[in-house]
């Protein structure tokens, strides 16, 4: 791909570069995951007072499919909160903790078949290091646990993605729908011109101009894809504007803030938690293209995207290497199916008229 | 009616100069004037001969001077041409337009048949196990990523089985055919999912009407109800939903068109991006907002036209 070689005018420039060695130090990181779980857990006690949040549990807690789905998810978010969990080591670089628990598995020189007892390519055959569940890839790596490794690049992707679109999104929906006249025309005029663009461009250009990492990833993909969720929050917010309620509160004389913040940003909730739980599912999928592209994940952060896109040279190979694709694909898919139906579980719970 | 889409049009012009302005300045942030004299003229030209290039495309002046002449360009429809291949962009639209509307045109044909014939079938079906398990299919489809249908359908239909070429385009007649059956495949399945979920839960919402309770309670059979009054019926709010994009096929599938090797609008524009080919993307990207806008007017124009009760203001 020639973009590696394009003259980036901008790419690295000083500021982004102390901030990127900032974020990289180990217990940066460390609080960051922390911060994140802590951050979505006090959401959701917050939103567990609200009665139509508790309503919606209720509901919830009767439908297998989505408890399934919500198990799975959390099974995922262990496993990436563990790869995302780093501690020095001895040697003085640094490991994961998900790396102590499986870190006896040794590496090969190159690709072998799952459960295989020797190298793939080799004559004459040489023995294994040792046994590996689905193979090792082009490096010699296991395929299982760079598949496990590589839910931490989801998890960080979809995270930080949703921490910039949904504050953006829900707070000029609501801006939008409450305040109307100019307010309402301005941010109208923003999303309407940012969805005229097409949104690969708009990617490829703000990584081609911040540079390849996860976290201009993330911000690429944020400033991008607020929109949907600014206009589903400001038809809602218009909504529930003519509600008895939001006139009682005006009557009452209350503030502008307090209105927004106490009355209608609860009563919108609810589909800001649908959109996080659908929108994380397609930030995954953006990944996958986004590597394609060849803007993905920077090279040696194992990820789901970019094994995919490695496996489509491998099927084209002799003998046919096909388990990093398909561990990729399967491990993406399993994720992003649960999300997908923990999102359709919730939607239902949350307005069963239309279930 | 007239006095609507003149309003309209007017409206959309400051979107199309916000449009023309994010472009303009993301590519002029990226890619500095020497450096794509560069590259465009080779490493070794003389630094005289990139002065030259950049004197010549007005890239010495400065950026609100250009910026204004770019629109004033755009609004006639004069194009700059290609940096990298000297073409006109009239004669680049002219040509790829036409490969890939015969894939996005077939796509979305197929694709809207399909999907509103097993929404209908789910709705026929509803709150059944049939019902739950197309609807977990459904969920299925759109978890996959649309690089592995693609790589599965190159891989597996074309390459294992040799069923259809894996790559290229051809234009000769009916045998251009063969190339377009993965492509169109891909494309259907890649929608299929999403859109059966949107236009079940569509459907659905008109089963519950009254209007179908009064037409059963006559007896009418319930395949035509379902056939006829709800379909009917669910096409209007289908076209606010579908009408949007059709405009916008012209542009072609960016993915679809590179991973085949289709040499449409959308491969052109993935190129230029990759090359930083400055006027091909401005201009591409001129067309589609266009074009989106165009959807969007044309989809208020249809909707009236097909609900008596509402009224263009």
């Amino acid at each position: 791909m020639p973009l590696a070689s394009l003259p980036l005018a901008a790419a690295g420039s000083g500021f982004f570069t102390s901030l990127n060695d900032f974020l990289n130090r180990w217990w940066v990181q460390d609080f960051i995951v922390v911060f994140g779980f802590g951050l979505v857990f006090v959401l959701l006690r917050a939103g567990s007072r609200n009665e139509r949040w508790q309503r919606a549990w209720e509901r919830l807690k009767r439908d297998r499919t989505g408890l399934i789905a919500l198990a799975v998810i959390c099974l995922y978010l262990a496993i990436g909160g563990l790869e995302a969990l780093q501690i020095p080591s001895s040697g003085g670089g640094r490991r994961s903790v998900l790396d102590l628990v499986v870190g006896g598995i040794p590496s090969e020189k190159t690709y072998s078949a799952p459960l295989a007892n020797t190298l793939l390519t080799e004559i004459p055959p040489k023995p294994l290091n040792g046994r590996h569940l689905l193979g090792t890839d082009a490096l010699g790596k296991d395929v299982f646990v760079q598949t496990l490794k590589a839910c931490r690049t989801a998890l960080i992707i979809g995270g930080l993605t949703s921490a910039i679109y949904i504050p953006l999104g829900a707070l000029l929906g609501i801006i939008a729908g409450y305040f109307r006249r100019w307010a309402d025309d301005l941010i109208q005029y923003i999303y309407s011109t940012l969805a005229s663009i097409p949104s690969i461009l708009l990617l490829v250009a703000i990584l081609m101009i911040l540079g390849k990492g996860l976290g201009t990833m993330s911000f690429a993909l944020g400033i991008t894809g607020w929109v949907g969720l600014c206009r589903l929050i400001r038809g809602e917010t218009m909504r529930q504007n003519e509600r008895a309620y939001v006139a009682a509160a005006r009557a009452l004389g209350q503030s502008h803030w307090r209105i927004v913040t106490r009355h209608l940003l609860p009563n919108v909730m609810h589909l800001v938690l649908i959109n996080f739980v659908l929108g994380f599912s397609g930030i995954i999928l953006s990944e996958a293209i986004l590597s394609y592209l060849s803007v993905g994940s920077p090279v040696g952060t194992p990820s789901w995207g970019s094994m995919i896109d490695g496996g489509r040279s491998e099927l084209s190979r002799d003998p046919l290497i096909w388990w990093n694709l398909s561990a990729a694909t399967v491990a993406l898919f399993g994720l992003v199916l649960s999300l997908n139906l923990l999102g359709d579980s919730l939607r239902r719970a949350f307005d069963p008229k239309r279930g | 009616m007239l006095n609507y889409i003149l309003r309209r049009l007017l409206y959309s012009i400051p979107v199309v100069a916000g449009v023309m302005l994010i472009t303009f300045l993301l590519f002029n942030v990226l890619q500095k004037p020497e450096a794509a004299a560069a590259l465009n003229l080779g490493a070794k030209a003389s630094a005289q001969a990139k002065q030259e290039w950049i004197h010549n495309r007005g890239l010495d002046e400065p950026m609100p001077v250009q910026f204004v002449k770019h629109l004033g360009r755009l609004a006639t429809f004069q194009f700059e041409p290609s940096w990298r291949t000297g073409r006109d962009m009239r004669e680049v639209f002219a040509k790829h337009a036409g490969p890939s509307l015969l894939i996005t045109l077939p796509g979305f044909v197929c694709g809207l048949i399909a999907a509103v014939g097993l929404a209908l079938y789910q709705v026929f079906v509803r709150n059944s196990l049939l019902d739950r398990s197309m609807t977990l299919a459904a969920v299925a489809l759109m978890s996959v990523p649309a690089m592995v249908y693609i790589i599965f359908g190159q891989a597996v239909i074309a390459l294992a089985l040799n069923y259809f070429p894996a790559f290229g385009f051809d234009m000769q007649g009916l045998g251009t055919a063969r190339f377009l059956v993965l492509p169109v495949l891909v494309m259907v399945l890649v929608n299929l999912g999403h859109d059966a979920r949107l236009y079940r839960a569509i459907f659905l919402e008109e089963v519950g009407q009254d209007y179908v309770r009064t037409a059963l309670a006559k007896g009418v059979a319930s395949t035509r109800v379902l056939g006829v009054h709800v379909l009917k019926n669910g096409l209007i709010a289908l076209i606010t939903l579908t009408v949007a994009h059709l405009p916008a096929l012209v542009m072609g599938s960016l993915l679809i068109e590179n991973f085949f090797g289709i040499p449409g609008l959308g491969n052109v524009l993935f190129i230029a991006i990759q090359t930083s080919d400055q006027p091909v993307v401005l201009a591409s990207v001129y067309l589609g907002s266009l074009l989106y806008i165009a959807g969007l007017i044309l989809t208020d124009l249809l909707y009236a036209l097909a609900d008596p009760r509402i009224r263009l203001s």
